[in-house]
């Protein structure tokens, strides 16, 4: 069995009198595409800042990459692609600057960079818009080149915070197809969404609740274990039984 | 209740929980008056002059400890040479210096004239003048008592007496808290207003109150109540402040003055509504507010420098400033203790720009999202 | 009488074509669903609808009324909670409740019937300040906002919006019971699985209605027989189901890729065949019914050309 590429033990982080991340402990396998859920305020963002190198756990252990959390966050922060719900793309720059400007900042010698923009723009299928600001373009578009941009330079991770909030059902799957591609070839995706019907695209699935890890499992493993038609169910009765998020 | 008041009693609610910016519009009058009170002044005290004297007579001497009674004065120290005189100008060390001719005395007496040159740092002109005057005005009380006791005989012609009316001190507080009054009373009512109504549509709640029987007069009426009543607040504290502090005179009647200052007050709050409806955030409110009225009126009103010196063109645009208008208003009431009967057509310009943008607003507050 | 009743409806800003050619007609007592992805057109037929948007041209009439003309007799009779709850963030629950209430001429004790099934939940926050709510109880006091002078027609612009699935289902259960009670309700989502939820529901995408109907008869309308395709590797399934020479649709859907054929009557053991040739294996393929998904995704593949 290969090493998991990210591994956390007792993964903790405290805000004064509140545990905002409760002691969790799992692993993501190399390659997998591991969907992270949980309601708002469940703990989520803070577990995917501290995997980012964002932030500093309180206590417990996690490597990313085989990178320490704690002491070599830089490290980590070069070998990971992110792409945030906002998309994070510059409205008034081009497509074309976009992309070099993110390939700017990840690093990508000069030599490569134009070489790999095309790509990009090859591969998303933007080329009749890439001297166009990225304002114009519509949602769906703006996702696919977030994406891409995110896995510029090869990372061994990206972790995707929301990416599909508000586009139709066929550029999200369209979306969830490049996710599919990436995987295919090695890249670790870790996702959080909210909507749950897109655990099912996942390969493995953990659900937060109140800080804590309360399943982990395939889509098809927790609708067994939980007796429920679908991924929504599974979380609306985990869900119920929460202190937090509810008031 | 009904809907009005329902809706006035959560406007107060409101501004009274944010509390941050309750202290900021409280607040805020009794600094600037403070700030404009005592750091920001055009008069002279103090100023450091240096003296050539080539006669060093009895006489010289008078004027020189004239000079350095007077309180607006410090004496430096005396210079023996011209060459002196402009390193220490260069250095800041001295604003002015006063030359007296050699024998001056003797030439007094004998000729009837004496030659004092006074040489001041111009490099701020406001100030350059005011010291002049201020040299010259010493120099010629010493000259007129002089002449009482000793019958000298003057070669001069025309000699104007100079007296300051209604702020003979010449004290910039006095110039200054009249228009503080407008400038916070445009800061509140009008920026103020501004940011809360365009926030309700920032917010997404103008879009539910417009679909519910509230009227568009019910929701500006009630929007700018609140900050009416701040407004008179601050009015008051300013002018407590103003007499118990600075001492600033108020010569005329306060119920003239009250009512003025509600109907510039009405002015600012409708300016305030109107600029709410060609905004459709706080930060663009806020933008107009500041820059496109709080700016000339802080440059253009008069609160500072006065209209008569600027170009024809400033001149005309600041009618069109309805600070203009109620500085001339309040400073009269204060300074000069005038009634309506010399300010009747200001108080009408005031009225007509009130009216003009009640209106406005009104026909363009909008009861749909477009 | 209808509700509402809309015809040839066009609403352009600038040069963005918000709403084009909308007809439709919304009967009283309906709970009626607007559903379709961000910028389809909802939140502006929304605004539309509640007076508070003028259409280019067209003709939209709400209770009988004009939107244009009878605006003013219009929005008293109207519930309306348009997206982002618009709450007032600095008040508390009881204050927002009040100030609703007074402002359309009414207490909260005359209409509390009404409201109680959601309000009670919010009661023992009620001195608690707008804006320290969970997403969840937001709504539900806005919901309650809207609906404490009785309106005659509740209009829910994506109520579900930004909030937990646990809300989200307490929002529809809860708009069941109003539904019950004779409420007319229309609603927006862009979430396909609350569709199925609504009386009829409206498919809308880029300014366009592309089919208004029961959920049931929208789905039972799905053209073709659907299957579900399942294997070890997604990537490759896909990648091979759409270099099928009989291909007619695929689409992820989680653990099934749903495929759809050209043919009348798609060959399964010859679609298996073919993949184990791509080499795939672990494959399994079933016959799956359609849901409201699918028919979405189905009338938007004939609507536009994806790249």
């Amino acid at each position: 069995m290969s090493e998991a590429i990210i591994k956390t033990e007792n993964l903790t982080r405290t805000f004064g009198n509140f545990i905002a991340v409760d002691n969790i402990t799992f692993d993501v396998k190399p390659g997998e595409i591991f969907g992270f859920l949980g309601a708002n305020g469940a703990g989520k963002t803070t577990a995917m800042k501290m995997l980012t190198g964002l932030l500093k756990p309180s206590s417990g252990k996690a490597l990313v990459s085989g990178k320490d959390v704690y002491t070599e966050t830089e490290g980590i922060k070069k070998s990971i692609g992110y792409m945030s719900q906002k998309f994070s793309l510059y409205d008034d720059l081009t497509v074309d600057e976009n992309i070099r400007f993110y390939g700017g900042i990840y690093g990508i010698p000069h030599a490569e960079l134009s070489h790999k923009v095309s790509r990009v723009v090859d591969s998303v299928g933007l080329n009749e818009v890439r001297k166009k600001l990225v304002a114009s373009l519509p949602l769906g578009w703006k996702q696919k080149l977030a994406f891409s941009i995110s896995i510029l330079h090869n990372p061994a991770i990206v972790f995707l915070d929301e990416p599909t909030g508000g586009v139709d059902p066929i550029t999200r799957r369209q979306f969830w197809e490049s996710i599919y591609e990436a995987s295919n070839n090695g890249i670790t995706v870790f996702v959080t969404t909210h909507y749950m019907d897109e655990a099912e695209y996942c390969d493995r699935v953990s659900i937060m609740v109140d800080g804590k890890i309360e399943a982990l499992d395939t889509p098809d493993g927790l609708r067994q274990t939980y007796s429920t038609q679908s991924i929504e169910e599974v979380f609306i009765t985990l869900a119920r039984s929460a202190k937090r998020g509810g008031t | 209740m009904n809907a009005f008041s329902g809706f006035v009693i959560k406007e107060f609610k409101q501004i009274y929980r944010d509390r941050r910016t309750l202290l900021v519009l409280f607040g805020m009058p009794v600094i600037m008056v403070l700030l404009f009170g005592f750091a920001i002044r055009n008069e002279v005290s103090s100023a450091r002059i240096a003296v050539l004297d080539h006669s060093k007579d009895e006489v010289t001497r008078s004027i020189i400890q004239q000079i350095a009674a007077s309180g607006s004065f410090e004496l430096a120290g005396y210079v023996t040479s011209y060459d002196e005189i402009e390193p220490l100008f260069r250095k800041g060390a001295i604003k002015e210096v006063v030359v007296f001719e050699a024998n001056f005395e003797r030439n007094l007496t004998r000729d009837g004239t004496a030659n004092i040159q006074i040489i001041t740092d111009a490099t701020d002109p406001n100030l350059a003048n005011l010291l002049q005057a201020y040299t010259s005005r010493i120099i010629q009380d010493y000259t007129t008592s002089l002449n009482q006791e000793e019958q000298i005989q003057q070669k001069a012609g025309i000699r104007p007496a100079v007296r300051m009316m209604y702020n003979p001190e010449l004290r910039s507080v006095n110039l200054f808290v009249p228009g503080l009054i407008a400038v916070i009373l445009m800061l509140i009512s009008t920026l103020m207003t501004s940011i809360s109504i365009t926030r309700e549509k920032e917010m997404g709640n103008m879009e539910i109150l417009l679909v519910s029987p509230l009227k568009p007069y019910h929701i500006i009426i009630g929007k700018v109540l609140p900050y009416l009543v701040l407004s008179v607040v601050n009015v008051i504290s300013i002018l407590i402040l103003a007499d118990l502090v600075f001492g600033v005179p108020f010569e005329g009647s306060y119920i003239l003055f009250f009512l003025q200052a509600m109907l510039f007050i009405v002015t600012a709050l409708s300016l305030g509504v109107f600029i709410s409806t060609v905004a459709n955030n706080q930060q663009t409110a806020m933008m107009i507010s500041l820059a496109g009225l709080l700016l000339p009126t802080v440059l253009l009103s008069g609160f500072i420098f006065p209209v008569a010196s600027m170009p024809e063109v400033l001149q005309w645009i600041s009618h069109v400033i309805p600070a203009k208008w109620f500085l001339i208003i309040v400073r009269d009431i204060m300074l000069k203790g005038s009634g309506l009967a010399f300010l009747w057509e200001e108080t009408l310009i005031l009225m007509g720009i009130t009216l003009f943008f009640i209106g406005l607003s009104l026909k363009k507050f909008n009861v749909r999202l477009q | 009488m209808p509700i509402v009743q809309i015809n040839q409806l066009y609403k352009t800003f600038g040069n963005i074509e918000a709403l084009t050619g909308i007809d439709i007609r919304i009967e009283e007592g309906e709970l009626f669903g607007f559903i379709g992805p961000d910028g389809a057109g909802k939140t502006t037929l929304f605004r539309t609808l509640t007076s508070l948007l003028v259409p280019d041209s067209g003709s939209v009439s709400v209770l009988g009324l004009d939107v244009v003309r009878d605006y003013k007799k219009i929005r008293p009779l109207l519930g309306y909670m348009p997206g982002r709850f618009s709450l007032y963030q600095d008040l508390s629950v009881e204050e927002n409740m009040r100030f609703f209430a007074s402002v359309f001429g009414t207490t909260i004790e005359e209409n509390y019937e009404l409201v109680r099934p959601i309000y009670h939940q919010l009661e023992p926050f009620k001195k608690r300040l707008a804006g320290n709510l969970s997403g969840g109880m937001k709504q539900k006091l806005a919901l309650s906002c809207a609906l404490i002078h009785k309106p005659e027609l509740l209009l829910l612009d994506e109520p579900s919006t930004g909030v937990d699935a646990v809300s989200r289902k307490e929002l529809w259960e809860m708009l069941g019971v109003l539904k019950e009670g004779g409420m007319s309700i229309i609603v927006s989502t862009p979430y396909m699985d609350e569709a199925k939820l609504c009386d009829r529901i409206a498919l809308m995408q880029d300014g366009q209605i592309l089919q208004v109907d029961t959920p049931a008869r929208i789905v039972s309308s799905f053209g073709r027989p659907l299957l579900g395709v399942k294997s070890a590797s997604k990537y490759k399934l896909i990648r091979s189901l759409k270099q099928y020479p009989h291909v007619y649709s695929v689409h992820p859907f989680g653990e099934y890729t749903h495929y759809t054929d050209r043919r009348d009557h798609p060959d399964p053991e010859s679609l298996k065949a073919y993949l184990r040739n791509c080499g795939l294996d672990d494959i399994t393929i079933k016959e799956i019914q359609p849901d409201i998904e699918d028919s979405f995704v189905e009338l938007l593949t004939k609507e536009k050309a994806y790249v």
